[in-house]
């Protein structure tokens, strides 16, 4: 069953065509990897998705129920939630406090004037930053950890709106191969453990045939292929415009 | 409850009230007077802050929800004989309904195109203030305010406003740390993450500015009775100005910040006008100075010494 699908979905930049007529199915369960040279659209694609960007054309449904036009916020709570490529959490807030306030957000008690903030969710918020590796940096300032540390953040924010579909973009940009490995071994780990659905655009290419169930690729805003990674791997016109280029990268 | 204000601070501000309290055995009808302003503009400054602060826009009209309070209170009370319990809390609701009119609007623009319009509907409300004659008294303001005979006298007036002011100081304090405060400031430190997380940003910065027009009316309104009436130069932009150097000499990302701003500003301009005419210059030399050197205000100045001091030893 497809808990996302997009049909038609076309972003226009004033004449620049950044996403052209894609029409793409994430099925429930899965591990959907998006990929494509840079500047394919990608992060468009995922903006469109999530209601950071609205479309110019085409319809985005969410289990079953259109989500076209919806802002972020409602869609978040539908239980599609999302990462940013470029670090995106909230830098003069403590570790603990970034936690804190996405799940004060879900159970729907930002608007509680009169319910202290710091003693919110706090064991749920423990929970959380254990799972991800941060237990030890609840104090400290968040725009002050380590990269590779405020990665792992961003995926906890994400979590904590208990999603049933993720969307992660570039989780691994800018990590160290090591980094890489136990950043895409945790998203593994969780994913299974939470049975989610994960749709996320990566680089580096053995990370992106080594777990993916299912990929698609897009090149200059079109989707050209989408399926299992051995038929997306053997696609002539993969091969010809993308692989090609990214095995000589990797290698 | 789960409330845990400091230690440190919760008796810095015990200390304070409880020394405020035993102003009025000086005898000093210029101490009391002094006291009681600074009290009011202490209340007004804290507000912006919710604005500023907290939510991460800027208001340069934050006078018009002072001066709405005023009116409101000073002209129930007086043209229609309302009793102050009444007279108060409707003044307050009336400022908390206009800072919700207004910021419908300012919310759906961000940073200078927030600021410029919050200041145009600010002198929108002074112009109406100076032409509504018979309301409001135009250019002459609206003078003679009734006030109740319990609090009609300068110890006992002090004695009101120190207590209002108290009181809804903690209120505001526990806004700002409420989950309501605490998601605020994620919306200033992010805003687009902050919608990620299932936060309707629109609301919250209207819910911030209501918050903070509710609070600077409470100030209007204590001060439309001090002053026995209300000018529109309390709608007009300079008062507007002068609250948010206020807040921003205090320093804004620190809850009681902008308190520290507004008595240090205020007792400045009261002992320049003392000695000099000079007042606008040295408000230009500490404008300079907070932009340049004191980005975080009179409280951030006290940690940076703090911690060179620890640093030193």
């Amino acid at each position: 069953m497809a808990v996302l699908e997009t049909k038609g979905l076309t972003k226009d930049f004033g004449g620049f065509v950044a996403i052209n007529d894609v029409s793409f199915s994430l099925e429930k369960g899965e591990k959907h990897a998006i990929i494509g040279p840079n500047g394919a659209g990608k992060t468009t694609f995922f903006n469109l998705i999530t209601g950071h960007l609205e479309p110019s054309r085409g319809e985005v449904a969410f289990e079953g129920r259109s989500i076209t036009g919806m802002p972020p916020h409602q869609i978040v709570r539908l239980g599609l939630a999302r990462s940013f490529q470029r670090i995106n959490i909230f830098p003069r807030m403590t570790v603990f406090e970034n936690i804190q306030t996405a799940l004060i957000a879900r159970d729907h008690k930002h608007f509680s004037l009169f319910s202290p903030g710091a003693a919110q969710n706090r064991g749920e918020t423990r929970e959380l930053l254990e799972l991800v590796g941060l237990d030890t940096e609840t104090a400290e300032i968040a725009g002050e950890l380590s990269y590779g540390k405020q990665k792992q953040l961003e995926l906890a924010i994400s979590l904590a709106e208990n999603p049933s579909v993720l969307l992660l973009d570039e989780p691994t940009a800018g990590m160290s191969p090591q980094e890489t490995r136990e950043a895409i071994a945790l998203v593994d780990e969780i994913a299974k453990s939470r049975g989610l659905t994960l749709l996320f655009t990566e680089h580096d290419m053995s990370v992106v045939f080594g777990i993916s169930d299912r990929i698609s690729v897009l090149h200059h805003g079109e989707l050209i292929a989408s399926g299992l990674p051995d038929e997306v791997r053997n696609n002539v016109e993969v091969r010809r415009v993308y692989l090609g280029e990214g095995d000589d990268a990797a290698a | 409850m789960g409330w845990n204000m400091p230690r440190g601070v919760l008796i810095s501000c015990i200390v304070v009230v409880a020394a405020l309290a035993f102003i009025p055995m000086a005898d000093s009808r210029y101490l009391i007077d002094i006291s009681t302003e600074i009290l009011v503009y202490v209340l007004f400054a804290l507000s912006l802050n919710v604005i500023i602060g907290y939510s991460g826009n800027v208001s340069f009209g934050h006078a018009a929800y002072f001066a709405i309070g005023g009116y409101a209170n000073a002209i129930l009370l007086t043209t229609y004989e309302w009793p102050l319990i009444l007279s108060f809390p409707t003044a307050v609701v009336l400022s908390g309904l206009a800072a919700a009119f207004v910021a419908y609007f300012c919310t759906r623009l961000t940073d200078i195109y927030f600021a410029m319009l919050t200041l145009a509907f600010a002198m929108l409300v002074w112009a109406i203030a100076f032409k509504w004659r018979s309301v409001t008294g135009g250019d002459d303001g609206f003078v003679g305010v009734t006030i109740p005979e319990l609090i009609d006298g300068r110890v006992p007036f002090f004695y009101f406003t120190l207590i209002i002011v108290t009181i809804s100081t903690a209120v505001l304090w526990m806004i700002c740390h409420s989950a309501f405060g605490q998601t605020l400031v994620a919306v200033r430190e992010n805003i687009t993450r902050a919608g990620f997380i299932g936060v309707n940003t629109r609301l919250m910065r209207i819910g911030a500015f209501v918050v903070a027009g509710s609070f600077a009316g409470i100030a209007g309104a204590i001060f439309a009775m001090y002053n026995r009436g209300v000018y529109t130069e309390s709608a007009f932009w300079t008062e507007s100005a002068q609250v948010l150097i206020m807040t921003l000499l205090g320093g804004m990302y620190s809850f009681f910040g902008p308190a520290i701003g507004a008595a240090t500003l205020y007792l400045l301009e009261r002992f320049a006008n003392e000695y000099t005419q000079y007042w606008p210059t040295v408000l230009g030399v500490i404008l300079l100075v907070i932009v340049l050197v004191l980005p975080e205000g009179l409280v951030g100045l006290a940690k940076r010494v703090r911690e060179r001091l620890a640093g030193g030893n």
